[in-house]
This record gives C-alpha cells, structure tokens and sequence, in this order.
C-alpha cells in the first residue's frame, strides 16, 4: 500500500480506534482517558484531512484506489476503496472539524452523566462511518457508511435509554430511514442490473450509454433506467436527509443529547443524502424527470418545515425544523443542477447549525436542562459568549451578509430562479417565501431566550452562569467559520473550477456557470443583494420578530386566537405522525395479526394440519370398531364376507 | 511423516467429522451413569475435537475446483450396491464447518442449564451433530436419507424430553410434518435409483436424461420433503411450535443447522437432477419464497413470544434463501448460500440470546421484560449486533446474503426484488420493536431488577458467533471464494443453463 493510501486510511481508522479504545476499555481508563484518547483520534482525522488530503487535492492528486476485495462474485469485483477528490476532501474536512469541535464540547455537556463513556465511544464511531461513507469510491461502501452512521444515530437518540420518548423517537428514525433505504437498496441494484458494477467510475463512465435503457415496469409500461435510479436513489436521500414525506423522524432525533444534534442530525449525517446526490451528479444530470421531482420535494421541505418552525416552543425544535427547511434548500439546488451550491450550503449550514445547537446547549446545561422558551428570556446579561455567538450563528442562518449562510442561499436561488425544468417556478417561490420564514423563526428565538424578562423560576436565575471554556471554545471555533466560510469559500466552490470533474453537469443545465460570467467578488456580490428581493425578505422577517417578540409580545397570543385553524394544523405537524403511527405502523400490526391469526392458526392449522390429523383419527376410530374382539363380529364379517363374494362370483359367470 | 499423516487425514476427514461426535455421544450414553461428573467434560472434548478436525476441511479445500472432494467410497450394502460414499464441494463444506462450530456452542450453551438426565442430552446433541454432517457429506441416496432420518430422532427427543410443556404436541407436528415429507423424498430416490441403473450414486444422478413429467414428479417429490425443513410457507406452522417447546439448545440446533438442510437438498439434488423441472416450477417456488418475505415478516411482528417472534423471523429468512436458489443468477445463488451460512450464526445466537433471559426469568414473552439494559448492559450490547444483524446491517453477515439476492433479483425481475427488499423494513421492525420492549425502558419488574450480567460462559459463546457475524459482514470473500467454483459450476450444468441467461 502506497504512503498515501495508508495516510487517508489511517483518517477513518483513528476515529474507530478511538471509539474501540473507549468502548471496550472505557471502565478500565477512567473518564479522562475516555475523553482524550477519542478526540486524540478526531483531532488525528481532522489533521490529516486538512493538512494532508486537502493539500494533495488541491494540487490536482486525486485518487481512486482499492483498500480490499469485499467479495468476488462471477469475475465482478466487489471492494472496499477510496475515491478522493475534492468533493470528498469538502465533505472530510466539515465533518472532521465539526466532529472535534462537539468532541470537545461533550467534556462540558455530558460531565457527570453516566453514559459519559458510552458517548464518546458512538460519537468517535459516527465519524469512522461517516468517513467511509464520503471517502467511497463504490455503491457498496457507500451503503455501508449510509447504514453505520443510521445505526449510531439510532443508538445516540436512544441515549438515554429510560426515557420513553427516546426509545421510541430512536425506533422510528431507523424505521423511517429504512423506508428510505428501501428505495437506495433497489437503486443500487438496479444500477448494478445495468452497468453490472458498483464501482462509482465504472458506472459514470458508463452513464450515457448505458443509462438509455429502459425497465419494463408492468405491463407495457416501461421507464428509463436512469430516470428509475436517480428516482430510487434519491428516496433514499429522502429517508437520510429528512426530505418530505420522510422527514418525521429528524424533530424526534431531538431526544438524543445536544451535542449529536449538532454533529449529526444538523451537520453531518443529515446531508450524506445531499451529498450522494452531488456525488451522482452524472446520474442526475440525465434524468430532468428525476431533478423535477427533487426540486419539488426540496421546495415543499424547505417552504413547509419553515412553517412548522414558527410554532415550537421548544428551543431544539425550532433548530431541528430549520435544518429540514435548510435540507429541502441544499434539495432544491440538486434539482436545479447547482450540485456545487448545495454542497456550499451544506457546509456554511455545518458550521452554522452546529454553532446554534451547540450555543442551544450552552442554554440547555445552564437551565438545568430547559428546552422550553417559554421559561427562558433575558439570557444575554448572563451567558455573553453563547449569547454572541447565538447571534452569528442566526445572522448566518437568516442569511444576512456578509455572514456565511448568506451567500450559499442567495446562490441557491439565483440558480433555481435559472432553471427552467417542471417544478423549477414552484420551487423558487418556496424558497423565496422560506426566506422570510427563516428570518422570523430564528429571531423569534433569539429574542425568545436572550432578550426580555427571564421567566424562569428564581431557583434556576439564581444559578444562571455562563457555561464552561470547554463549552464557550468550540462555539468560539465554529462562529468564525460561520462568518468567514460564505467568503472565503464562494469563488473557488461556486465558481472557481475546485469541483471540476468531480461533480457534472451539462451544459445546458449549468446555471452556476452563468451565474459566475456575473460574479466580480465577494463585495460586488453583496452589493447585487441590495437589488433583489431576498434579503429585503430576509430583513423583514427580523423586523417582524422583533415587533412581535419585542416590541408588541402580545400579538402572538392574539395571532394564535385569529387564526386558529391554521395553528392546530401547525401543531399536529400537518398529521404526518398520526398518518404513519396510527395508518401505517397499526395497519401492518393489523395485517399481520390478521395473517397470524386467520392464515396460520386457522387455516393452515386448523383446517391442513389438524384436519388432516383429525380426519385420520376419525378413520382410525372407524377402524378400532372393526376390531372389536368379540368373536360373533368376526364371524358375522365373514359370512358377510363370504355372501357378497358369492354374489359377485355367481354374477359374472 | 507429515505428507502421510495429511495423506490419511484426506482419506478419512469426512468419516472422522461424522463419527468422532458420534461415537462421543455413545461413550457418554455408556458412562454417563456411573461417572455423572464425565458427562460435560467428555462432551466438550467431543464437541471441540470434531469441531477442530473440521478446519483442515478448510485449508486443505481447493476452492477452483468443482468435483467433491475428500471423498471416501466403501462398500456397504453389495447386493443393492449401496456404497459408504463421502465428499463435499464448495456448497457443502461451509456446511459442515457451521455445524462443527455450532455443534461446540450447544455444548457450551447447556452446560451448566441442564440439570435432568445430563448424559442423554449431550448425547443426543453429539449424535445428532454426526448425523447433520453426515447429511451433508453423504454422496449416496440411501446413505443421505438414513443420515436424513436419524438426525430427526435426537431432535425428537430433544423436544420431547427437555422441552417446555406443550412438547408433546410440538414433538408430533414436528415429526409428521418432517416424516411424511420424507417419506415422499424416499419415492424419490428410488425411483431414481432405478432409473440410474440400480445405483445409489447421487453424482451419478447428475446425467441422466428424464422427461419433462417425471423430471416434475421427483421435483415436486423432493419439493414436499425440502419444503417443510426449510420451511416453507405454508408449511411452515411446525416451526413455531417446535422453537417455542424446544429447549435452548434444540432451537439453536433446529434453526442454525436443521433449516439448512431443506435448502442444502435444493442444491444437492433438486437443481443438478431435475434442472428442467427446476427452472419450469421455479415461479411457484419464487413465489413461495417471497410470500414467505411479505407474509411471515408482518406475523413475526405482532408476536409476543420472543421465540416465536425469532423463529418467524427464520422463516423469512429462509425465504431469501429459497428465492436466491431459484433466480438462477449467480449473485442470486451466493448469496442465498452466504444468507445460510449467515441465518446459521444470527438465529443461533438469537435463541442463544432468549435462552440467556430464559434461564434467569423463566418467561419467554416479550412483556415480561424491559429494561434490561440497565442491569446487563454487555448481553444488550451483543443482543444489539444481533438484533442488527437481523435486520441486515451492511457490516454483518446478515447484510451479505440478502444484499445479494436482492441484486440478482433486480436482474430477472424488478418487483422480485421490490417485494424482497421490503425485508429492510419489516426485519427491522419487528427486531428493533422487540429489542426495544425487552432491553431499552427502564426497569419495572422485579424480575428484571434482579438480573445479573452474562458470565464467561454466556460472554463466551456469544463472542465467537459476535465475531462470526462481524467477519462474514465485513469480509465475506473466504466464503464468496469457497463455494466460488461449485455455483459456477452448478449454474453452468447443461440442463440448468435452459433459462439462466447470465451467470
């Protein structure tokens, strides 16, 4: 194996080193040592992602390379390898550096919980899976790293196992994202039924010529294969990245501890379906059907999960829809072909979005774990630094320059205003109208929690400090990023040639490009901000929050009474659970109960089984009574015996 | 010295995998009396020596080649020319293996749990492990099927005598179902027997030209027999009931080893004989299989009884098996015989798992339990990774055989494999569901509140098949490479290239 390879090897297997390290031998090693042996293994990854893969990508030395042969079935090599590329190395330094930072974090959040080992242990095997999951060069590792990191995600939100909600919360992630497995699994094959490889390069390569195909569906009908794979994958990006209709298991991940949240159910994990997305972009390209259908469910998540924001009262929640309406944002710019500008977004969202879970949080752990706004209010004078750097982090997610969230967004909708599929109008005015939502839902928790008169109980303002360094320092860490990212990064992402052939796209479809012969720097693109609608939107959405939070904090109670309909939708999440618990979860507990009870036990026992075991004991009964055992039976069989053979023989002769 | 000493060992490595428990179980049947306190050692010794004379089967295996290899041929009936035939190939030998290595962990399981009548069990569970292997070795019809019958007998007394309190009636279903299957099977045979020129050889089955009638008579023959071990829907109700009155060690054996049996036979002489028969039935046999998916995993769901909920759960499985068998595609056939071998450690370690709780609540429902992580968090760690592997996590071998059969079926027929891949979500359903009610929650019965971690013993036998599953998941290519040469081969027969288009 070349130095290299072992190098970019050696990335995902510190982090797994360290999760074992802790996980088998956590009781043995104390805390500290449970602490520090796996941010060891992060801060390693996170070292060797920055300072050594991304140098080598950026001076053009890719690989695609084979770590180990999986199986081998009919000359088809199935392997584990690495792809590195500049996606990859994006992807590997955001979820490094995000993962270190909520590392450090959990010395802070989880000290004194019992589980504090167990923490470290999943968190460390999260970033393994994640690794593998972006440095794959093939379907199969991909599904791997896609599974692992759902599977630590099921055992983060059932964390804390006792609690009810959390275990039922962490059931139906998995279930959920297995619904989108589901999809990703029969993609996979069907990519496999076309190329007859999994290997990513193969199947590119083959894409145009191959993907012309068509699937015979039922009776005459017949599609195109790549519109069917692009479909299938992408449902399975749906069930991952928590896009509409499967987007019901993301607010319930919210049972897990807050520094998971952050790390993956905000950061990371949650935008592996994006990233595929990205990833595949030589599928995509070929199929505008599929794309129509992305932007659309994109749009309605972002415009939709928006709206139900504005109604939590709890401070995770809030954060949790937003990050869907911001996942259906990174969705809407897959649909429009602008797979780099969902990848920007997805990584100023990293940073930002951790941010605001992690300073969520810091309020958390100072309130005595508190979620609800409603006993919040009046933080600022005691918690400065999380109050601070709650307010970059909202400024970026508002998307208000210069800071991060700005400049991906507004690239998003430029390039959805450009594209000119089915569905593309739809989805440009969701996330136009987003805009706004966005604004006014983040502010309205930045004035809920920070601003006003703390309405929690004395007890609690008693005890209100700011929280720890090893608390204050990675939200310190992650807010510079959530200022500088958008402007460091928006030339050489969106319009340099930084993703040029790792991610495709058509010509005609290529709104970025167009968009770039506009683009003459990061100044000259904020002042153009000033002459469209978005940021006004934006804007305004703050000022409203203010008014209503502020400046007139009756008007929402009032609001509520008005428009009463539309509020109880909005708290029953427009029915989707009840839908899904009690139609679809309780229909198949149904069938099944009918199938059991009808289908096994009364007609395959009851009637085969037992009949037939009846039906011989009804004969054997009839056989006993012939043997009685009296002689004059017997003697009366005979001559009965010997009458009708006579009969029979006098007849016939 | 040594190319002699391996020289023999070729020579007589079948006969001493089979007759080495066998003989074990029959000293301690003869000792077990007198010395009580001999029972387990000798069992152990038993059980760990077969199991060790079975890994040079391994290393010494040429996995390129097709043709049975280690064979043994001694005559034994002359009249009827009834021969002592041994040999495996690719698809047999990951058999045996699994059966040697379960064989020790039964052993293991019982050892401190069985209290009445000590030597018979172990005895029973050695005999019974020689004659699974003999199953699996044997080359001659007759000899397969006296392997074929015998093995249900320690079965039979396993259920009957150690069982739970319906046993009786489980023991009778069990055995009729199994019986009158076989007896067909037996028609089968003769027939065959006569038409190959009064021979038992089942290699020499292989070339004989029958029609399509009788080609579908034997198919559907050996159908019946091979149907219920497997088993299939809708013969499949004996399974439950079996499981559910078995002791622990009967459902580890009863589902690791005895299900495999029925797909063993599909492979052995269904597809290589009657190839034509195979392929114009292999629709009904499709569709059997993917009820089996569809069906039983919306039953295993609402069950309540956690050996039942397991033992539904085997039987979609096995689905996967029948489906991968009957795709005639390549990936298809892989991965139905790695779903075997993987079905083989999960659902032993699940039972093992349940037998774990048994012992120390005496109650198998579901409700019974809850909480239990809080007072055995290392047996829910394990029960976790085979919860998963159920579910078919990639990184577990359970993952491998249904990945597999489900990338062939996308190839024959894209709602084969649209109704196959529902299993991603019911398996995980009705896993997690249970895992969910029996470990997560916190405590609230007094049962549960006085359990006590897994011991070594337990920590044991669970880590060897913990590990089996991990290595299966993550590296299935020893396995993928062993039976490598036999699917090929058994694919590419003449007769059962008909319809197969690709490999």
């Amino acid at each position: 194996m070349p130095s290299s390879t072992a190098l970019y090897l050696a990335i995902p297997l510190a982090c797994l080193l360290g999760s074992l390290i802790t996980g088998l031998l956590g009781s043995k090693l104390g805390n500290k040592w449970s602490h520090r042996i796996p941010i060891l293994g992060v801060g390693v990854a996170f070292a060797l992602s920055a300072g050594f893969a991304l140098p080598r990508v950026l001076k053009g030395l890719w690989l695609n390379t084979t770590l180990y042969t999986w199986g081998h079935i009919a000359h088809v090599p199935l392997v584990i390898g690495f792809l590195i590329d500049p996606l990859t190395v994006t992807m590997m330094v955001v979820v490094t550096f995000v993962s270190l930072m909520v590392h450090i974090y959990t010395i802070g959040y989880m000290k004194g919980d019992p589980g504090y080992r167990r923490f470290f242990s999943y968190i460390s095997l999260f970033t393994f899976a994640m690794l593998m999951l972006v440095m794959a060069n093939n379907f199969l590792q991909l599904f791997f790293g896609w599974e692992a990191v759902g599977l630590v995600s099921y055992l983060l939100i059932g964390f804390w196992y006792t609690r009810e909600s959390a275990i039922f919360a962490n059931l139906k992630a998995f279930l959920v994202n297995r619904v989108g497995d589901f999809g990703f699994v029969l993609g996979i094959a069907a990519i496999f039924s076309v190329f007859h490889s999994l290997d990513y390069a193969t199947v590119f390569a083959h894409a145009h010529d191959l993907g012309a195909q068509v699937f015979s569906i039922a009776g005459g009908v017949s599609w195109r294969a790549i519109t069917v794979i692009c479909i299938l994958l992408f449902i399975g990006a749906m069930g991952k990245s928590a896009q509409m209709p499967l987007h019901v298991w993301l607010p319930d991940s919210m049972e897990g501890p807050t520094p998971i949240s952050a790390l993956i159910h905000a950061a990371t994990m949650v935008t592996a379906g994006i990233f595929m997305v990205a990833r595949m972009s030589p599928l995509f390209e070929l199929s505008p059907v599929a794309r129509s259908v992305i932007l659309v469910v994109g749009g309605s998540t972002a415009f939709f999960m928006a709206l139900l924001a504005l109604v939590q009262t709890d401070i995770k929640r809030v954060i949790a829809y937003s990050t869907l309406s911001q996942l259906g944002y990174m969705t809407v710019a897959l649909g429009a072909s602008a797979y780099a500008a969902a990848i920007f977004h997805l990584v100023t969202h990293a940073f930002f979005k951790a941010l605001l879970f992690l300073a969520a949080g810091s309020v958390i752990i100072a309130l005595h774990h508190e979620q609800d706004m409603r006993k919040m209010g009046g933080l600022r004078r005691y918690m400065p630094v999380t109050f601070v750097t709650t307010w970059i982090g909202a400024l970026a997610l508002a998307g208000i320059p210069p800071f991060a969230g700005f400049f991906s967004k507004d690239a998003i909708i430029d390039a959805v205003s450009r594209s000119t599929l089915p569905g593309a109008d739809y989805a440009f005015a969701t996330v136009l109208a987003g805009v706004f939502l966005t604004a006014f839902y983040t502010f309205r928790m930045v004035f809920m929690v920070f601003y006003g008169e703390p309405r929690m109980d004395a007890h609690a303002r008693h005890h209100l400090h700011e929280s720890p360094w090893v608390v204050t320092v990675p939200l310190a860490l992650l807010a510079i990023p959530s200022v500088l990212a958008g402007m460091v990064l928006i030339r050489p992402l969106l319009f340099g040639s930084f993703f040029h052939g790792a991610i495709f796209v058509l010509p005609v479809d290529n709104a970025l490009a167009r968009m770039a012969t506009h683009f003459h720097g990061v100044m000259a693109f904020i002042g153009a901000s000033f002459a469209s609608p978005p940021l006004y939107l934006a804007l305004s959405g703050m000022a409203t929050a203010w008014y209503m939070y502020i400046y007139r904090p009756a008007i929402p109670s009032l609001l509520v009474k008005r428009l009463h309909g539309v509020y109880e939708i909005l708290c029953h999440k427009y029915g989707f659970d009840e839908l899904y618990i009690d139609g679809f979860a309780a229909g198949a507990r149904a069938l099944g109960r009918f199938l059991w009870k009808i289908g096994d036990i009364e007609l395959i026992d009851g009637v085969m089984v037992n009949g037939t075991a009846r039906m011989i004991g009804r004969l054997a009964r009839l056989g006993r009574r012939l043997q009685s055992g009296y002689i004059y039976h017997y003697a009366f069989a005979v001559i009965l015996g010997l009458f009708v053979l006579m009969t029979f023989f006098l007849h016939h002769i | 010295m040594m190319a002699t000493a391996m020289g023999f060992y070729k020579q007589a490595a079948l006969t001493l995998a089979i007759w080495l428990p066998i003989v074990c179980g029959m000293v301690i049947l003869g000792v077990g009396r007198r010395w009580p306190r001999s029972v387990r050692p000798l069992a152990a010794i038993g059980s760990a020596t077969t199991f060790i004379a079975t890994i040079p089967l391994w290393i010494l295996f040429h996995a390129s080649r097709s043709a049975m290899q280690f064979r043994e041929t001694v005559a034994w009936i002359p009249a009827f020319h009834v021969n002592y035939a041994l040999g495996v190939d690719g698809i047999s030998l990951p058999l045996v293996l699994l059966t040697s290595l379960i064989g020790m962990i039964v052993v293991i399981a019982g050892w401190r749990v069985i209290k009445d009548r000590v030597p018979e069990y172990f005895a029973a569970f050695l005999i019974m492990e020689g004659l699974m292997i003999g199953v699996f070795c044997a080359l001659d019809a007759l000899l397969f099927y006296v392997f074929w019958e015998a093995m249900l007998i320690p079965m039979f007394l396993i259920i009957g005598i150690w069982g739970g309190p319906n046993r009786v009636y489980a023991t009778i279903k069990f055995f009729l179902y199994t019986f009158l299957g076989s007896v067909l099977m037996l028609v089968a045979l003769l027939y065959l027997y006569f038409q190959a020129g009064e021979s038992f050889n089942i290699l020499s089955y292989y070339h004989l030209h029958l029609g399509e009638t009788a080609q579908i008579l034997i198919f559907l023959a050996f159908l019946i027999a091979f149907a219920v071990k497997i088993p299939m829907w809708p013969v499949h109700t004996w399974l439950p009931d079996a499981h559910v009155e078995a002791p622990t060690g009967g459902s580890v054996v009863l589902a690791a080893l005895m299900l495999k049996m029925g797909a063993y036979g599909f492979l052995r002489f269904s597809l290589p004989i009657v190839p034509l028969a195979s392929h114009v039935l292999a629709g009904l046999m499709i569709t059997l299989s993917l009820i089996a998916v569809v069906y039983i995993g919306l039953v295993a769901l609402v069950q309540e009884d956690m050996k039942k909920l397991i033992a539904y759960s085997s039987i979609a499985h096995m689905g996967f098996v029948t489906l991968g068998i009957f795709l005639f595609n390549r990936f298809a056939m892989d991965g139905a015989i790695v779903q075997m071998i993987s079905h083989g450690f999960v659902s032993a370690a699940l039972f093992l798992c349940v037998g774990v709780l048994y012992d120390r609540v005496h109650s198998r429902e579901i409700s019974a339990y809850g909480g239990v992580v809080n007072r055995m968090p290392v047996f829910a760690a394990f029960m976790m990774l085979f919860a998963m592997a159920n579910s078919g996590l990639p990184g577990t071998s359970g993952f491998v055989g249904e990945f597999l059969v489900i990338l062939g079926a996308f190839k024959v027929n894209i709602w084969y494999a649209f109704l196959a891949a529902t299993t991603l979500v019911s398996g995980a359903a009705y896993t997690l569901w249970m895992y969910k009610r029996v470990i997560f929650g916190p405590v609230t019965r007094p049962a549960v509140a006085a359990l006590s971690d897994i011991s070594m013993r337990e920590t044991s036998f669970l880590l060897v098949l913990g590990m089996a599953v991990l290595v299966l998941g993550i590296w299935p290519f020893p396995l993928l490479h062993m039976m490598n040469a036999t699917v090929h081969h058994l694919l590419w027969r003449p007769g059962v290239r008909l319809m197969a288009g690709a490999p």
